[in-house]
């Protein structure tokens, strides 16, 4: 199989180029993506990427796998591959550090800025904060983000403005604290959202939604947001 | 909270809902236009200009003139805070957008009044 990988070492090369690889892959296995990689790691060991936990948890592999962002660890080569060429490029819309690493800064600051952490001024309780079931039925479908940023760097509004829009992790993030029972700053974090970026410049495309590795949905979270509100102001 | 001074209402919220009533305004007088020339196939001149001379068309017109000036001066706003980044070049856009919207209202209320 023929893999392209980008590659880019800002102390030696001058521009980022695609090297190609040849690669025999062991017949009636359908490996993953990470595999090929640590495979390809005995022909070059100066391939560069993240990975830890190699099986979806831990969200450091994110890539760009022919065209579309996912884990590289829980990608099979057999849905990534297009006639039978790997292409392997860093999640788009971040600066690279080198090969498939990426600066995840811009997008830490994002999910910093909608402050993920549960708010409650009243005096903790002996033993913990109950919630109903029904509560906490409420979080499914958000908590479950390992901040893979395979959403946000998938999303135009976010390589656009990606000092300004908080992108789709962030605002999936931001809704799992507003719907929080147990959070008591609902408020003042709505008046953190309601400005033409933050929120607003989500157009609906769902390019988050469809490279999700979790099957997510931020693009509903954010119309949650939008629809808190909206009725808090009318 | 990322401020900003150019936005037509300075609340994402607020721009937010006037692109979508505006939308639903647009759509509407679409549907009422393209129906009446469904409906009246031999339109002869006088038909037309009756039909804008009733108050209600004028009072559709306008309303629909002044969501065409706001939803393209939102849809313009967030394209130049997209796509220009030198804070000049975006700031002359988005003036020239306000004008020529401007213009469009200003000039359309004469058409509509003037006939």
């Amino acid at each position: 199989m023929l893999v392209s990988i980008y590659r880019y070492n800002p102390e030696v090369d001058d521009a980022p180029y695609m090297k190609d690889y040849q690669i025999d892959l062991p017949a009636g296995k359908d490996l993953m993506v990470l595999d090929v990689l640590q495979l390809l790691k005995e022909q070059d060991s100066s391939i560069s990427y993240r990975r830890s936990c190699r099986e979806g948890v831990c969200g450091s592999d994110g890539m760009n796998m022919n065209g579309k962002n996912g884990l590289a660890c829980i990608t099979p080569v057999s849905a990534a591959a297009k006639d039978d060429k790997l292409i392997l490029r860093p999640l788009p819309g971040l600066p690279v550090v080198r090969d498939l690493v990426v600066d995840m800064g811009q997008f830490y600051k994002q999910y910093e800025k909608i402050r993920p952490y549960l708010i409650n001024e009243s005096p903790a309780p002996a033993i913990e904060r109950l919630q109903s079931p029904e509560e906490r039925e409420k979080l499914d479908g958000l908590y479950e983000c390992i901040l893979c940023a395979c959403c946000s760097t998938a999303c135009p509004s976010f390589w656009w403005n990606p000092d300004k829009f908080v992108g789709p992790s962030g605002l999936l993030q931001a809704y799992r604290f507003l719907i929080d029972s147990r959070d008591t700053a609902t408020q003042e974090r709505l008046s953190d959202l309601d400005d033409p970026f933050s929120v607003f410049r989500c157009h609906g495309i769902m390019n988050c939604v469809n490279v999700c590795p979790k099957g997510l949905n931020p693009t509903k979270a954010i119309g949650n947001i939008r629809t808190m509100l909206l009725q808090r102001a009318t | 909270m990322v401020t900003q001074i150019t936005s037509f209402g300075r609340s994402g919220l607020y721009d937010w809902m006037m692109q979508r009533i505006s939308a639903l305004v647009l759509s509407l007088y679409t549907l009422f236009i393209l129906g009446y020339l469904v409906f009246n196939p031999d339109l002869t001149y006088d038909q037309w200009s009756g039909l804008f001379e009733t108050t209600w068309v004028r009072i559709f017109s306008l309303l629909t003139l002044l969501s065409i000036g706001v939803h393209s001066w939102i849809g313009l706003w967030s394209v130049s805070t997209d796509y220009i980044k030198a804070t000049g070049v975006r700031f002359f856009f988005q003036s020239v957008c306000g004008l020529v919207m401007f213009v469009y209202v200003a000039w359309g209320i004469q058409v509509l009044w003037g006939l």
